[in-house]
């Protein structure tokens, strides 16, 4: 047991220890504050999509020889957003459809991108894997990367806290809002960039295809025991943070890969919670 | 003046016209009910009066401190509402947001405005319960008490009493008519229910292959329906209700 407290004494030494761990506990933070809202919405699946077509825009950076891809992968992956949300009111291809389309259209055309432009790289499989699933970016992040990530996290943070009662309004009743004059579609269309900064944040932590999971589990876990908005918002909140430190002290100590440690953590927790909602239905 | 003035409206989407040359207004207190058939175009002229849809051509005037935004409404529930957690409390208050603008946070006015509709629909000590686990009637006052944080002076419910019990539904129907009768809140309603609605009822809106617009009365003497029978079923209703 001392063992491995001296091993995780040795790690926190490392800075980049240090920089993962803001890195990690902000990502999980804003994820998790805007899953609730996606989950009630039935957009679960577009974080799924966004985050592929983050991927297609990262195969895009690197064809184009960028050194520094987020701002262009940024601004692809809020215009899918913006278009996914329109797309969704137009009748004639439905919203899942148009998720699902988008999601592994931007996935084929990343991977072939990324083979045909194959410039020297001579681990491509390694390379596409470890975008998928992000397996060691986070603990080779820059200061730049760093301080993107924080300033990010905070204007989702504080964009959440400003619009929360908005948020929820249009999240539990579209029509009504519309009807009362609350400007609902600005706040569909806010809250479609928010979630497309937030996936393109996490794609540094549990890479492409784990980001969902990150954003739908908190708050499903949070749901099978708590009741009004804003306790299942809070304990969320709580759940991912705290799921996020787990799976990346798990990971240091037992070298498991940190996307799908935090991930196992996530699912963990939606067990036990979902028992613990069980047993209090029952009881009351 | 009339809270709201409707002047041959056409209704429909695109080059589809539902319904052509629909006039009626709607005076402080009254009790309006829009009667038709499914697919005669009644939840398209509420979109309409809710300002959602444009109409295809005719006009639409607001006056007497009435506007398209100061209209309570009730929609019918949807999916996503029957799973939601959200207290009483929560959902009630987003009533106000309408009129509070960019305003982050609710006011204390909005506060006591949300209690106070809360009491009005005595469900001021459900105000912590959960939304999900209430019954079907339970939800519906919770939604009208949050349709009156959006208004004063008009409401409009969209099919009120669908899906719910004889007895709630005439508990229902009550809560409406003493919030047109007491509190002088106009009442604009959608319904299918003809029989069980009309009693309520001070005017008749029937939408469809034929149009009328006009008091009860006249929409009894048009219909020859009995008005002895109509009072008879709300004689039954109130009964029903008493015996509980």
């Amino acid at each position: 047991m001392n063992d491995l407290f001296a091993t995780l004494g040795f790690y926190l030494e490392k800075p980049f220890v240090i920089n993962a761990l803001i890195v990690g506990v902000l990502i999980a933070l804003c994820s998790s504050l805007l899953g609730v809202t996606l989950v009630l919405k039935r957009y679960s699946f577009i974080g799924d999509g966004l985050s592929h077509v983050a991927f297609g825009a990262m195969a895009i950076a690197a064809v184009l020889g960028l050194t520094n891809d987020m701002p262009l992968v940024l601004t692809i992956t809020v215009v899918c957003a913006v278009l996914l949300l329109r797309m969704g009111k137009n009748a004639k291809i439905k919203g899942d459809a148009a998720i699902a389309m988008i999601s592994v259209g931007a996935l084929a055309i990343g991977y072939l991108l990324m083979n045909i432009f194959n410039t020297g790289s001579s681990n491509l499989s390694g390379d596409v894997c470890s975008t998928l699933f992000g397996s060691t970016s986070i603990l080779t992040l820059s200061t730049f990367d760093v301080w993107m990530c924080i300033i990010l996290s905070v204007i989702v943070v504080l964009f959440f806290v400003l619009f929360y009662n908005k948020i929820f309004s249009v999240t539990f009743d579209e029509s009504f809002a519309r009807a009362t004059g609350q400007r609902a579609g600005l706040y569909n269309l806010l809250i479609a960039i928010v979630i497309a900064v937030i996936i393109v944040v996490s794609m540094q932590l549990v890479g492409s295809l784990l980001i969902s999971a990150l954003v739908i589990f908190p708050a499903l876990s949070a749901m099978r025991v708590f009741k009004s908005f804003k306790s299942v918002t809070i304990c969320a909140a709580i759940v991912s943070v705290v799921c996020a430190l787990i799976g990346l002290f798990t990971s240091i100590l037992a070298g498991t890969p940190v996307g799908s440690t935090i991930v196992a953590a996530d699912i963990a927790v939606f067990a036990l919670f979902s028992l613990i909602g069980a047993v209090t239905k029952r009881n009351a | 003046m009339s809270q709201i003035k409707c002047t041959d409206l056409t209704l429909g989407y695109g080059a589809q016209e539902i319904v052509t040359g629909l006039s009626f207004e709607v005076n402080a207190g009254d009790y309006l009910c829009i009667v038709g058939e499914n697919g005669s175009g009644k939840s398209t002229l509420m979109k309409t009066l809710l300002g959602l849809t444009k109409p295809l051509s005719g006009s639409i005037t607001f006056g007497d401190g009435v506007t398209a935004r100061s209209i309570g409404y009730l929609p019918q529930q949807t999916d996503v509402q029957r799973d939601f957690p959200a207290s009483v409390r929560e959902i009630v208050l987003s009533g106000c947001l309408g009129r509070d603008g960019f305003r982050p946070f609710y006011s204390k006015a909005d506060k006591a405005l949300a209690a106070r509709s809360m009491e009005r629909m005595n469900i001021t000590d459900l105000s912590r319960r959960c939304y999900r686990e209430l019954s079907g009637g339970q939800q519906q006052r919770v939604l009208l008490a949050r349709a009156l944080c959006a208004t004063e002076k008009l409401l409009l419910l969209d099919e009120p009493v669908a899906g719910l019990d004889p007895k709630v539904t005439a508990e229902m129907y009550e809560l409406i008519e003493s919030l047109n009768k007491h509190d002088g809140v106009t009442v604009i309603m959608i319904s299918h229910d003809i029989a069980n609605s009309l009693p309520y009822a001070s005017h008749i809106l029937h939408i469809g292959s034929d149009i009328f617009f006009g008091t009860r009365q006249e929409y009894l003497d048009k219909t020859h329906l009995d008005q002895a029978h109509l009072d008879k079923t709300r004689f039954a209703q109130k009964e029903g209700t008493d015996r509980e």
